[in-house]
């Protein structure tokens, strides 16, 4: 469902811009914002979140997508760990439909999709491991990279078992904003996929704001 | 030197139980509904490197699919091919939707303790492979979306997910030919969306014995050009040593 945010830009905390192909972490409190924009139109944003004071319980996406018994994510969803408790909720997306049953993009699966001489492509899985390498004081490695949330793609299930990669309802400045019911680490590839026309083969910016709990 | 008594297994899991066991590539193995609405949870690594594991979302979108049936193959996160689907009187099966977790029975069905009721105690998918993985060093960080074999959760227009309750039928058969050598954790725990008003305890028929070849014009390996190339990635695998020999 579509629902406009109330926040003002201005008086945001943090702004961060991610360049097509890099990744960004950080951490959330408990009661802050995180919106983030799809800067130009129709970029994924293959995003994972982990509960801060015990990574080993992450977002899950079978387990949110059974518990809200509905396979997209919009406002209104909360995002459920492998325990079940709620690490955040969408509170605002302009969008209407998110992804979360398609993955990231990975050198050796970008081989299976499209060509065995694709296998040295810059993927999401690359940028997470990078990002989990450079933080290694955060304890997460590859066993931690599950299966995540692709912000902004619209990825339809058909009623008789398909699974279709479709044109992409989101656009220039479509944002979708969440609240952290618990401190939670998030890591966001932007993503660098050149071989999907989700993206139109162009892969762009994207923007993270966070609003801290008493401005809202 | 010991001797081979038989090419072939055959036993029978009860209901909500778990078991795992190692599959060298060219084994057949065969689950059978015997009862009817079985869920067999299954997650599948690479025991000569437990971080490539079974990825459902590759599974899914290399095949353009969001059921399993014949003519699918079961993907790695890192491009190769765990097994192939090479008969199924299914039809469908689940892997978007997880486990059964101790709270879940608990409150559908009351929690049956050990101490109470021994081997009728009420176990969960989610603990049974716990146990499961533990036994190979793996733990809660190593766990992902899982297959529910005989397990039908189909998704509307909208999204909305339906369980098909209906669509586990007594005598339902499904042949997996493994591809590489694959350890194999499993549970007969519920589907986690079956409402049954019972804590649904059924059965599966696990047969173990040799595949065919996978031949020129197989079946699977050509039923998608993507998986022509998860076959070339499990060859080259095996050509840089990955594995012991498949069995023939």
């Amino acid at each position: 469902m579509k629902r406009a945010s109330d926040l003002h830009p201005g008086e945001a905390v943090f702004r961060y811009v991610i360049r097509a192909g890099d990744y960004w972490i950080d951490t959330l409190r408990a009661g802050q914002r995180l919106r983030i924009v799809d800067v130009e139109g129709n970029q994924a944003a293959d995003t994972l979140f982990f509960n801060a004071a015990d990574v080993a319980d992450r977002y899950s996406a079978v387990d949110t997508i059974r518990e809200q018994g509905n396979v997209y994510l919009s406002t209104g969803s909360k995002l459920l760990s492998t325990s079940g408790k709620v690490l955040l909720e969408i509170v605002a997306d302009t969008v209407g439909r998110h992804d979360t049953l398609g993955g990231a993009c990975a050198s050796e699966s970008n081989t299976v999709r499209y060509d065995l001489e694709k296998r040295t492509m810059h993927a999401c899985r690359d940028s997470y491991l990078l990002a989990v390498g450079q933080h290694d004081t955060l304890g997460l490695g590859k066993r931690d990279l599950t299966h995540n949330i692709n912000f902004f793609m619209n990825v339809p299930v058909t009623p008789d078992g398909g699974l279709t990669f479709a044109d992409g309802l989101s656009g220039p400045g479509e944002y979708v904003e969440m609240r952290a019911a618990m401190n939670v680490i998030v890591l966001i590839s932007n993503c660098p996929q050149l071989n999907n026309p989700c993206n139109a083969y162009n892969p762009t910016p994207l923007e993270v704001l966070i609003w801290d709990a008493d401005v809202l | 030197m010991s001797t081979r008594i038989s090419d072939t297994y055959d036993t029978v899991i009860g209901g909500g139980k778990h078991w795992s066991l190692k599959l060298r590539a060219g084994t057949l193995l065969r689950l059978t509904d015997t009862d009817g609405g079985a869920n067999v949870g299954m997650m599948f690594y690479n025991p000569e490197n437990t971080l490539e594991r079974y990825n459902a979302p590759d599974t899914l979108k290399c095949q353009h699919t969001f059921k399993l049936t014949r003519g699918h193959c079961l993907y790695s996160d890192m491009g190769r091919i765990f097994c192939s689907i090479v008969a199924d009187t299914s039809g469908w099966h689940d892997t978007v939707c997880g486990n059964s977790t101790a709270r879940m029975v608990a409150e559908r069905w009351g929690e049956r303790s050990y101490q109470l009721y021994r081997n009728e105690w009420t176990q969960n998918g989610h603990d049974a492979f716990l146990v499961e993985a533990g036994k190979y060093g793996l733990g809660r960080r190593d766990l992902a979306a899982n297959v529910n074999w005989f397990s039908k959760v189909s998704a509307a227009d909208d999204g909305a997910l339906h369980f098909d309750a209906t669509h586990a039928t007594a005598g339902a058969s499904v042949d997996l030919r493994f591809e590489m050598d694959t350890l194999v954790l499993l549970h007969t725990c519920p589907h986690p969306l079956n409402r049954a008003t019972e804590y649904p305890r059924k059965p599966v028929a696990i047969h173990i014995g040799r595949a065919q070849p996978v031949a020129a014009d197989d079946f699977c390996m050509n039923s998608r050009p993507e998986n022509l190339r998860g076959f070339a990635n499990n060859d080259l695998y095996h050509l840089c040593g990955g594995g012991a020999e498949r069995l023939s």
